[in-house]
């Protein structure tokens, strides 16, 4: 089961830039939440931060609050190598380690966590695959071919099977369908209405579309700020502020 | 425009097989006449004696360059893995110069430093010390390549690992070096080439041995010092088995380089 996070004056630098502003968010378990906003606004920066993985660039560092359920993703005794194998995270360009096999994806996280009991293992690789809508087409397959083999499409969904493997409560997902074809946007989105039941789920999109197909609720970000955060229905036909009515008008952005 | 300069780049292909055919049929010449069963199983005998072999020479060679591997290898990656993933800095500025230096060293000069830092503490020559020679002459090779294929891993590649809750320390090891090992691989097979053949070095710490020896501390029969002493010596019969002893150190080169590209060879399709 996904749990909610709270977050509580979230800034984020790269560096001496501020790119995160004071930032206070309240996403609920078991919904998806949409991040909206133009380009360069924060939006990867907000989802990097919330399982840690903005540290891993150089110079860029995070301070403020972030809950996970019961975790205290910032707090004094966290490591952020749990933090981030209890966040899962897919990103905007397919990833798939291109040495290893379609089972070899899925099953890294466990192996390489010291995961050592094989029956189990092929359980949660099926179960994956299912759950990300992809084993059908691979199912005869899972040790002959590599994850690069795979089309773009397929490949991001082996991205998110292998997420999943390790069983998160929540899935982080920034921008996932942008480097995509139509149809394999549509069946991310059909995916991702499908894993709510199970996860947490925050996506980045720029695509207003999507947002309003795939989100219950929907944040609107500008300059590093949260300008509005509402129901995704209300943010597209009824904004409270003026700036996001402009952005989802699409008069800027 | 395009016709010539595809032409040329062949042309160019071939020449480059020109002088490597060449010497290797050269070699074949001079040499496989005195290949044979005894040049395979005996010691050598006695100058003016006919017949004899350099098979201690060739188990010598192989303990050698296997006692070279085992040190040169892990640390030649251990420090291009420190290049690549922890060395943007002054410290890693600092090995790289040093690494490309000691590249740049004649390698009887570095046989005199093992000669003095090992051989003369142990007072007689080694197995041992000839492979610790070899092995430093190998890590800049392989720690170079090991960083430059490093740092043609892609960066998502890592951020995904990261991303699963895998620490640094296993993402470098069991993600990235393994995206990377193919070129890799290459590395350490290029410097394994290269010292394998080396004679300088050997002189003063391997330092050669008519007889068998399999102890590492104890002087060492070695193929290319073979071949040198029998080359520069008066003797006709010495002279056809250097050349003999040739064609086998560079039949053991290729034959070392291929099976490790057979084994190690993907078997992924569309890898
Ligand atoms: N690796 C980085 N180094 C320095 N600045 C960065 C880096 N990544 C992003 N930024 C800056 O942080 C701000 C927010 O970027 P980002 O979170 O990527 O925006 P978005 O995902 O909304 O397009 C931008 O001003 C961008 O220039
Ligand atoms: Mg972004």
């Amino acid at each position: 089961m996904g749990v909610g996070i709270e977050v509580h004056g979230l800034n984020a630098w790269y560096g001496k830039n501020l790119a995160l502003n004071s930032i206070d968010m309240s996403v609920p378990a078991n919904h998806v939440t949409a991040v909206i906003g133009p380009s360069g606004c924060g939006k990867s920066t907000f989802v990097r931060c919330l399982n840690r993985m903005h540290e891993t660039i150089p110079e860029a560092y995070a301070e403020g609050s972030v809950k996970v359920g019961e975790m205290d993703v910032y707090g004094s005794g966290s490591d952020p190598v749990e933090v981030r194998r209890r966040i899962g995270m897919v990103f905007q360009k397919p990833n798939p380690f291109p040495t290893m096999s379609i089972y070899g994806n899925v099953a890294a996280g466990l192996k390489l966590n010291g995961f050592r009991n094989r029956k189990q293992m092929d359980e949660l690789v099926e179960r994956s695959l299912r759950l990300a809508a992809l084993w059908d087409e691979v199912k005869d397959n899972l040790h002959k071919k590599s994850g690069a083999s795979l089309s773009g499409g397929q490949q991001q969904r082996l991205c998110i099977a292998r997420a999943l493997a390790v069983e998160p409560e929540v899935l982080l997902m920034d921008e996932p369908a942008s480097a995509l074809d139509p149809i394999s946007t549509s069946k991310i989105e059909e995916l991702i209405f499908q894993l709510k039941q199970h996860y947490t789920v925050v996506i980045v999109t720029h695509n207003m579309q999507q947002a309003a197909r795939v989100a219950e609720l929907t944040g609107f970000f500008l300059m590093g700020s949260l300008i509005e955060y509402d129901k995704t229905e209300k943010i597209f036909t009824t904004p409270a502020d003026k700036r996001t009515e402009d952005y989802v008008t699409g008069r800027f952005g | 425009m395009d016709q010539g300069a595809t032409a040329f780049a062949i042309l160019a292909a071939i020449l480059v097989l020109v002088p490597l055919l060449a010497i290797f049929a050269y070699l074949v010449i001079k040499g496989i006449g005195s290949v044979n069963l005894a040049f395979l199983t005996q010691t050598p005998k006695p100058p003016g004696e006919a017949g004899g072999g350099m098979a201690n020479a060739i188990v010598g060679t192989g303990l050698i360059l296997a006692i070279a591997s085992v040190f040169g290898v892990p640390l030649g990656i251990g420090s291009g893995i420190y290049l690549a993933e922890y060395g943007r800095n002054r410290f890693g500025d600092f090995i790289r110069f040093t690494a490309d230096v000691l590249n740049g060293v004649p390698s009887i000069v570095i046989g005199i430093a093992v000669y003095s830092l090992i051989v003369v503490r142990q007072k007689h020559f080694s197995a041992f010390s000839g492979g610790v020679a070899l092995g430093i002459m190998m890590i800049p090779t392989i720690a170079r390549a090991t960083e430059e294929m490093l740092l043609m891993v892609p960066n998502v590649v890592r951020e995904a690992a990261y991303g699963l809750g895998i620490p640094k320390w296993r993402t470098t090891l069991s993600i990235s070096l393994r995206t990377a090992s193919a070129g890799v691989i290459t590395g350490c097979m290029l410097a394994f080439a290269r010292v394998a053949g080396e004679t300088a070095p050997l002189l003063f710490t391997a330092f050669g041995n008519q007889f068998w020896n399999l102890k590492l501390n104890q002087p060492t029969a070695a193929l290319s010092l073979q071949v040198f002493t029998y080359a520069i010596s008066p003797y006709d019969e010495w002279h056809k088995q250097a050349w003999a002893g040739a064609l086998i150190l560079i039949v053991m080169i290729v034959g070392a380089v291929a099976a490790v590209r057979l084994t190690t060879r993907g078997s992924l399709k569309g890898a």
